[in-house]
């Protein structure tokens, strides 16, 4: 049976499990490092800052290292697909616009962001008619702005547009 | 019996208008948290904990907020079975066990028998395990009120140390897991001298992470990830559930009584014991499979099968409170994350609460009775409603809840750094899922982070960096002999498999 381009995995487990093992090990030999530097021993007033964290991180590595052998000794067999292509491709196309959207919170504001992070996940991903888009986009961004400005009286990131409402 | 006295006195706090009226609130958020994707207990409660710093000023204020919180979460638990029988998504993981025969159930056209005896007996697991709460809770209290230092350390010990025995999980990354959280938790200033460590120069990283941004990120966007590769629409039956229904269902259940009873007993003792309610579901569905006179018809559409599973998660989600009060240790991640909130509002969870915040303690003990009751009302009556929700196409939910998950990332500290870590744990909890690097161990080490470690530098100056007062008094000894012989846990197994040839 062949397999469709989607169905096509496009990472296997093994180079999954390695790399996540890898990243393990680069991240504890940090922690090692930093800790070293602070100073991980014992001094005359008990142990140093850097004491407790230096056994943390060192134990991320043999644990990272013990994962990556694991790994690393994964029958073929087990190799199956980590993710499809065709998933990936719909789990990146959330991802994508999510990181975007929490980038452009920072200039735009959370209000006019989320309307538009939401319309344009309706209009693309779930093809509705632009006046739904709209209703949902803008509705969803106001019923957020009574309740938070409003009710309870949290204020959250604005841009430009609520500055010229004069709503800051 | 000053329980019940203290009991009478928590009503009493927990009775008022307001209270009540924040149980109903907190259930149905709970419940609508509990059926969609990507929202859970401990996220849910996450997002929703900056919204009580203010309700928490006020007198008596700290009250309320937890009843809210605690509801949340108990509607969470019971919003996680809508979705197992009605569309054989678990909307938690502790809910899995339920769609075993739930879903089946539903498909024969008995959804209806199957929710009823679903929120029936998660009913009846979390009133055993709040009984045991009000009993052993001041017993432990009292108890630990003699705790040093070391002590507390080898309970902390104990905890974690349960995590790499008691998952399913392989060992090593249970361990990788937890020990990034304790990584974690040691960015920012140090606890004791309040030397800067792990921040490498970044303004952002002086305060270190916050476990409600990696919760929220965690499970609410790493959940959403998992989600989609399922695809983007949800196929499920319809619920009819009427009172006739839940009477004939009713009738039933008292045949399962000694199911109930064993489920109860697992998911309490796992609760306590950081075991969790998630394996708690699965060991009560193995357990009743085994011992049921119907066994092999188990996977069918059994309403035992369903009143397992339901009565133990729900003993174990509720009974996971009590090492949270009494100790300080939280045995669940929402456990931590309302522990973080009790941090946060300015109580000092432990054994002092039962002492200097009877009001706070009891108050909430009540209020676990009231709200359950005030849960099993909700999802009876509004069943049909809840299950709408799941039929919101992916396309519009999905957007709506990363939304709900920025706002909540955002307002734990006002913080645009803390959005934009939200969606970098989002991966890592995607990556980690797939992976079977458990997610419950990473949070608790975030949380118990700093104060294991206090604990831990405070013990060895007192016994001037001598290991061997982990084992100075027979509490403490046995407290770590216990997490030292679990630690291994996996390797007895482990060679016990390799003598036996298998």
């Amino acid at each position: 049976m062949s397999q469709g381009p989607q169905d096509r995995p496009a990472f296997g487990l093994k180079s999954a499990e390695i790399g996540v093992a890898l990243a393990f090990f680069a991240l504890g030999a940090l922690v090692v490092y930093d800790s070293a530097r602070l100073g991980a021993k014992w001094a005359e007033d008990g142990p140093q800052t850097g004491y407790f964290p230096f056994y943390i991180g060192l134990i991320i590595c043999v644990s990272a290292v013990l994962n990556l052998v694991r790994g690393l000794r994964m029958r073929p067999e087990r190799d199956i697909g980590f993710v499809e292509v065709g998933q990936l491709k719909l789990v990146l196309s959330v991802l994508i616009p999510a990181a975007i959207y929490a980038a452009a919170i920072g200039w735009i504001g959370i209000y006019v962001a989320s309307a538009l992070f939401i319309g344009f996940f309706m209009r693309w991903l779930g093809k509705y008619a632009w006046w739904k888009v709209a209703l949902v986009g803008i509705g969803n961004s106001v019923f957020f702005f009574l309740v938070f400005e409003g009710w309870f009286r949290i204020p959250l990131p604005k841009g430009p547009l609520e500055a010229l409402l004069g709503l800051n | 019996m000053d329980e019940l006295q203290s009991l009478a006195h928590g009503f009493a706090v927990a009775l008022s208008l307001k209270n009540i009226a924040l149980m109903f609130v907190g259930v149905v958020l709970g419940v609508i948290i509990g059926v969609l994707p990507g929202l859970g207990g401990a996220n849910g409660v996450a997002i929703l904990l900056p919204l009580t710093f203010g309700m928490a000023q006020l007198p008596g204020g700290t009250t309320s907020a937890i009843i809210l919180l605690s509801c949340i979460y108990w509607g969470a638990l019971f919003g996680g079975a809508i979705t197992s029988i009605l569309f054989n998504i678990p909307g938690e993981p502790w809910s899995v066990a339920t769609t075993f025969d739930g879903y089946p159930l539903a498909q024969k056209g008995r959804a209806g028998e199957a929710l009823a005896a679903a929120f029936t007996s998660s009913f009846v697991g979390a009133f055993v395990a709040v009984i045991v709460i009000t009993f052993l809770s001041p017993v432990v209290a009292k108890f630990a009120l003699e705790f040093g230092p070391p002590e507390f350390f080898s309970v902390y010990l104990l905890t974690f140390c349960a995590f790499i025995g008691m998952s399913k999980e392989p060992p090593f990354k249970t361990l990788a897991s937890m020990m990034l959280g304790f990584a974690l938790a040691a960015v920012g200033t140090d606890p004791v001298t309040g030397t800067l460590r792990l921040t490498f120069g970044s303004m952002h990283l002086l305060t270190g992470f916050d476990f409600l941004v990696a919760v929220i990120g965690l499970f609410g966007i790493g959940e959403i990830l998992l989600t989609l590769e399922e695809g983007l629409a949800f196929k499920g039956t319809s619920a009819k559930l009427n009172l006739k229904v839940v009477i004939e269902t009713w009738k039933e259940l008292p045949k399962y009584w000694l199911t109930s009873i064993r489920s109860s007993a697992v998911g309490c003792f796992m609760g306590i014991v950081p075991g969790g309610a998630t394996p708690a579901s699965f060991m009560s569905y193995g357990v009743a499979r085994r011992f049921s006179p119907d066994g092999d018809k188990f996977g069918t559409g059994m309403v035992e099968g369903v009143v397992a599973p339901e009565t133990a998660a729900h003993a174990a989600g509720t009974s996971a409170l009590l090492p949270m009060i009494t100790l300080g240790v939280p045995g669940s991640p929402t456990a931590a994350v309302l522990l973080g909130g009790l941090l946060i509002w300015g109580l000092q969870p432990g054994p002092l609460l039962f002492i200097e915040q009877k009001d706070f303690v009891w108050g909430l003990i009540a209020s676990m009775y009231l709200g359950n009751i005030a849960g099993l009302i909700v999802v009876l009556t509004c069943v049909p409603l809840f299950a709408a929700i799941l039929r919101v196409p992916f396309s519009v939910i999905a957007p709506v809840i990363l939304v709900i998950c920025a706002i909540g990332a955002y307002t734990v500290h006002n913080a645009m750094f803390d959005v934009w870590m939200m969606v970098v744990f989002g991966v890592l909890g995607y990556l980690f899922k797939k992976l079977q690097y458990p997610l419950a161990p990473l949070v608790l080490a975030i949380v118990l982070g700093d104060r294991a470690e206090s604990s831990f530098r405070q013990a060895m100056l007192m016994s001037q960096g001598e290991v061997s007062v982990f084992f100075s008094n027979t509490l403490v000894g046995s407290i770590t002999t216990l997490a030292l012989v679990l630690l291994a846990w996996p390797l007895v197994t482990w060679a016990v498999k390799r003598v036996r040839g298998d």
